[in-house]
């Protein structure tokens, strides 16, 4: 069992009142809270480490150093990853896909080549490959969807040829929740010698990953969804695909020897890192996994799946809710409209109630196209949340009809 | 403290729900798209101004949220008959309301009806709701043809 009281009180920000009201968040999906132990260890660095990475011999350097490197260890151990040279700090998940399509995919995408996504991937999925293909006459294909929200396997299967070069596929849907049957799309895809990235933002505080049972080529996904802080993230990659890369960015860090005729490029992963990194964002990110790997993926999956069961049991029962996104395999996310208030109203409606949900389109623009809809309300669950905060933003969602009625 | 309420006032719920001059003119001489991206609204607005600079008629459709499409409603409202040359006024005006401090009374005598839209002030995420359908007449009869947003 796990002691939700004890979690909630690891979460700062969460004792607080708005307009009044207690503060009820449920936008989790655009970021999660960040515990006490993310920020200390934050406060701590900048309190007492403070220095550059890399390249100083003086103590503050290389305690930072060790702090910045021992991140990226705990980061590989969290995924499975067969050495910390496949570890990549990025800006995040955005950043991490850009740098895929502009190095891997400028070195190895050509003409009349496909690239395969889905049709419920976040803009950062889709639009890199977009510029990618539109620059080089390749072609990007989209898998349909159904009305689920779930991916049609048959479909996505029947896209796959040897024009296929690369599949880029979200592991968790951030609009609909739907968790996509990555292992299956994995092998298919290496069936027809195409290379896999999964797109992890939402997936990796919520499932664990093993990229070496998995077996896929690039995984990516920012620190903030997973209770750590903003601005950083992390590209995991088999080292022989990050080897034979040029490098995205060049500057300091990267190098291992520089002279106006030429420049010699540094290992892995400080190739992929050039000017000086976001280092109190690693060892925050750092912390954040030590802090899930207290609780458990075990316990979090059982206690997420059972406050996802109470709030969709809680929206079937509302009249004039409909639900957008009903995959038999999802996680956290609860997608809807109501027939009387647009989704806009209504987040200032329930945010006056002390409720934070999330009113747009969730960068998935063509998941709202598929759905006719113009814009969705949702709210996002996390390890924090309780069944009595499912009550108040369905009685806030009650009040927003009542204005309206 | 300000109340919902106070945004969601029974003449913009009204107009949300049964929107006045709604649809597509048979006869106009300036139109033009607005989108505001944040939240997906969409509007068109046509105008019909008349030889003597009137505005003879003034229509918009489209799909937003409440504070969106009562603006827009009311908008049209206000405007149908007045002179073309009034619009740049009533346009600061409007403006003027909605990003003015929260304690400045609007001016009801200039403003009319449109003074109930005072209320978005309170919430700042919502203001370019109830602008959008202006800078798209806006566009409109500067016939810009470019898609108005609020940024
Ligand atoms: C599924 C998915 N992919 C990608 C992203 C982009 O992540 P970031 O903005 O942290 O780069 C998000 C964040 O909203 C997401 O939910």
């Amino acid at each position: 069992m796990m002691d939700i009281t004890k979690i909630r009180a690891d979460f700062p920000i969460l004792n607080q009142q708005l307009y009044g009201k207690p503060l009820v968040y449920l936008d989790n999906a655009a970021t999660t809270q960040k515990p006490q132990s993310v920020i200390d260890a934050i406060t701590h660095y900048y309190e007492c480490d403070n220095a550059n990475v890399h390249r100083g011999v003086h103590a503050l350097s290389e305690r930072a150093t060790a702090d910045y490197e021992g991140a990226r260890k705990i980061i590989a151990g969290f995924f499975n990853a067969r050495s910390e040279r496949e570890v990549i700090f990025t800006r995040g998940t955005t950043e991490a896909i850009n740098l895929i399509a502009s190095s891997w995919g400028g070195a190895n995408i050509r003409a009349g080549d496909e690239v395969v996504i889905t049709h419920m991937e976040h803009h950062s999925n889709i639009v890199p490959w977009q510029m990618l293909c539109k620059h080089v006459g390749a072609t990007l294909k989209v898998a349909p969807i159904n009305d689920a929200g779930e991916l049609i396997i048959e479909d996505f299967d029947a896209l796959l040829s040897e024009r296929t070069k690369l599949v880029a596929v979200v592991h968790m849907s951030n609009a609909l929740g739907t968790i996509n049957p990555i292992e299956h799309i994995i092998e298919k895809a290496h069936a027809v010698g195409a290379k896999v990235l999964i797109d992890g933002a939402q997936a990796a505080a919520h499932l664990a990953v093993d990229v070496q049972a998995l077996d896929c080529d690039f995984y990516v996904t920012s620190a903030h969804k997973m209770y750590g802080p903003t601005g950083i993230g992390v590209l995991i990659g088999k080292e022989a695909i990050l080897d034979a890369m040029p490098p995205y960015q060049g500057g300091g860090d990267m190098i291992r020897m520089v002279t106006f005729e030429k420049t010699e490029y540094n290992d892995l992963p400080y190739k992929f890192e050039a000017g000086t990194p976001h280092i109190s964002g690693a060892i925050g990110f750092g912390k954040a996994i030590e802090y899930i790997q207290g609780i458990g993926f075990e316990a979090i999956a059982k206690r997420e799946q059972e406050l996802l069961a109470y709030a969709t049991a809680r929206a079937n029962g509302f009249d004039g809710l409909r639900q957008i996104g009903t995959a038999r395999e999802k996680a956290c996310v609860l997608s809807f409209v109501l027939d009387s208030v647009h989704p806009h109203d209504l987040g200032t409606i329930v945010d006056r109630e002390g409720v934070a949900i999330r009113a747009g389109h969730h960068c998935a623009m063509p998941v709202m196209q598929f759905f006719k809809v113009p814009a969705t309300a949702r709210a996002s669950f996390s390890i924090y949340n309780t069944e009595a905060e499912v009550d108040v933003l369905f009685n806030a969602l009650k009040k927003a009809q009542d204005i309206f009625a | 403290m300000f109340d919902l309420r106070d945004l969601y006032l029974q003449v913009i719920v009204d107009h949300n729900k049964a929107p006045r001059n709604f649809g597509v003119l048979k006869d106009y001489n300036h139109d033009a798209d607005g989108y505001n991206p944040l939240c997906g609204d969409k509007l068109h607005v046509y105008v019909h101004v008349n030889s003597e600079e009137i505005i003879e008629d003034i229509s918009f459709e489209g799909e937003g949220c409440a504070i969106s499409v009562a603006s827009a409603s009311l908008m049209t409202e206000t405007l149908k008959g007045k002179p073309i040359s009034d619009f740049p006024d009533s346009f600061e005006s409007f403006q003027h309301m909605v990003t003015s401090d929260i304690n400045e009374e609007p001016d009801e005598e200039k403003l009319g009806k449109l003074a109930v839209l005072a209320g978005v002030r309170e919430f700042p995420s919502r203001i370019k709701c109830a602008v959008l359908c202006w800078h798209t007449l806006k566009s409109a009869v500067e016939d810009s043809h470019e898609v108005a947003k609020t940024e």
